[in-house]
């Protein structure tokens, strides 16, 4: 593995070594001093083009448990406002000494540039409406940790998954590690195709919400257009929002998971997002803990090639 | 290719090995053994096995993967990390690490490293089945089921029911020679 960019084409075997490492590091994590020497003397540089506080957080506290450097680049304090081309940026923190690029990116694809530019590797920390692996991984960790396994398990993600990302990579890593995945959201927010996604598809949340596992709700994202797509807001909340009397007909032992930031009293309500059965700060702290697998698989041991 | 020993000389290593741990440490109620990823682990748990037996009661014993404390992480291949599980307090009991073969000591320097992590030991020791020399570092083993001088280009393979299916340690000639 060079770099981390996205889920598509990661086999099941390398997922599931990815979150074997994962629950080490989860275990260092709840030591007294978290914090292993792994990664002494390597720097890792955040560059997120697009607005990100808790990726990028917790991609920093990664690399620091991991002993690592880091640098970061944020684009509103940066000379991209000055003109420069993302190139440029790129091989000027290249030239400063760094081993890894963390990138997100509003752009689809423009991990996979960089990826060309520099020899180091790249990990995709979000680009557009396509990938977002790393939060995939944190997401089955999660899962994984509840249930054991992903096999058999019925996975409904409801809400924007035009526009999600996380929806995507999700999908995807679900799919492969043997979950059955079910797309809900009203027509306007499934993807234009979705049979390229590996999951069902339906359109009426209450017919399909007593049969999952997990229960996986995608923030509206206003900043994409979502808001566009939909009549209101209360209208999304009435057909699609999990409220109260929802989470009380889902299966006793089901779980609810969001990937923040949360819209509380649009697409979940604020009583849900608080009750045990909610794994939202699960996900959090597993997040930190599968980018260390990550970054530790990438530059914890000889380059390939 | 030379079997050096066989699952017989590796049983009576293993309760050498006890009876020495035995003499040197008062019973066994402060003792953990912590097997050294990955064939030190089975070897540990072999060793608690034989304790019980002589001294009739349980042997704390776990595993230590070194993956993150290495210091030649750049010239090692990749490997994904084995488990760590440490199901005893650390912290004042005396230790023993438990590896197969030790050589540069390389690796028990990063499961001191490891173990620091964890807590602290009143005291650490160092079991291995074969010490094969060459050291690199100062560091020297407590118990050693058994010598076996080679030379840096061979290689020392200790095979273990367990992971191999069979209990022999073996020496092959390296490439190159």
């Amino acid at each position: 593995m060079n770099h981390f960019l996205t889920i598509d084409g990661v086999s099941r075997v390398e997922l599931e070594g990815l979150l074997d490492d994962a629950d080490e590091f989860v275990d260092v994590l709840h030591r007294p001093i978290p914090k292993v020497p792994a990664l002494r003397g390597k720097t890792v540089a955040t560059m997120f083009f697009e607005p990100s506080t808790r990726t990028k957080m917790s991609f920093e506290k990664a690399a620091k448990a991991l002993s690592a450097d880091t640098m970061s680049f944020s684009p509103g304090t940066s000379s991209l406002s000055k003109g420069e081309s993302l190139k440029d940026t790129v091989l000027t923190v290249k030239a400063m000494g760094t081993d890894a690029m963390v990138v997100r990116h509003q752009s689809i694809g423009a991990p996979w540039r960089i990826a060309e530019w520099i020899q180091q590797p790249v990990v995709n920390g979000g680009d557009g409406a396509h990938q977002h692996p790393t939060q995939a991984l944190l997401d089955a960790l999660t899962i994984r940790q509840h249930f054991g396994s992903l096999d058999g398990l019925k996975i409904g993600i409801v809400g924007d998954i035009r526009h999600s990302r996380v929806a995507r990579s999700d999908t995807q890593a679900f799919a492969r590690l043997g979950a059955d995945v079910t797309m809900v959201a009203p027509r306007t927010l499934l993807p234009v195709d979705p049979t390229v996604f590996p999951a069902e598809v339906s359109e009426d949340l209450d017919e399909v919400l007593g049969d999952f596992d997990v229960v996986y709700v995608l923030r509206v994202q206003a900043e994409r257009g979502g808001a566009s797509l939909f009549p209101s807001l209360p209208e999304y909340t009435a057909r699609y929002g999990i409220t109260k009397e929802r989470f009380a007909r889902l299966d006793p032992d089901a779980i609810v998971m969001h990937p923040g930031p949360m819209n509380r009293g649009v697409e979940i309500e604020g009583a849900v997002a608080d009750d045990p059965r909610a794994l939202i700060l699960d996900q959090v702290f597993n997040g930190v803990a599968v980018r260390m697998a990550v970054l530790f698989r990438l530059l914890g041991g000889e380059h390939d090639g | 290719m030379a079997r050096v020993m066989d699952g017989n000389d590796l049983e009576r290593a293993i309760r050498r090995i006890a009876h020495e741990i035995l003499e040197q440490n008062r019973g066994t109620s402060d003792i953990g053994l912590l097997g050294i990823q990955t064939r030190g682990v089975p070897l540990a748990e072999r060793l608690a096995m034989v304790l019980e037996s002589i001294e009739g009661s349980p042997v704390e014993w776990g595993s230590l993967d070194i993956g993150m404390y290495r210091d030649d992480l750049d010239r090692r291949p990749k490997t994904e990390l084995g488990e760590t599980s440490v199901p005893f307090g650390v912290d004042g009991r005396t230790v023993i690490l438990v590896d197969d073969v030790l050589y540069t000591g390389r690796t028990v320097r990063a499961a001191l490293d490891a173990l620091a992590d964890l807590g602290r030991p009143s005291r650490v020791q160092l079991a291995v089945l074969v010490d094969r020399g060459h050291r690199e570092l100062p560091i020297r083993p407590d118990y050693i089921g058994k010598n076996v001088p080679t030379s840096r280009t061979e290689r020392v393979s200790v095979r273990l029911v367990e992971r191999d299916g069979e209990d022999a340690v073996i020496i092959e000639a390296g490439a190159g020679t």
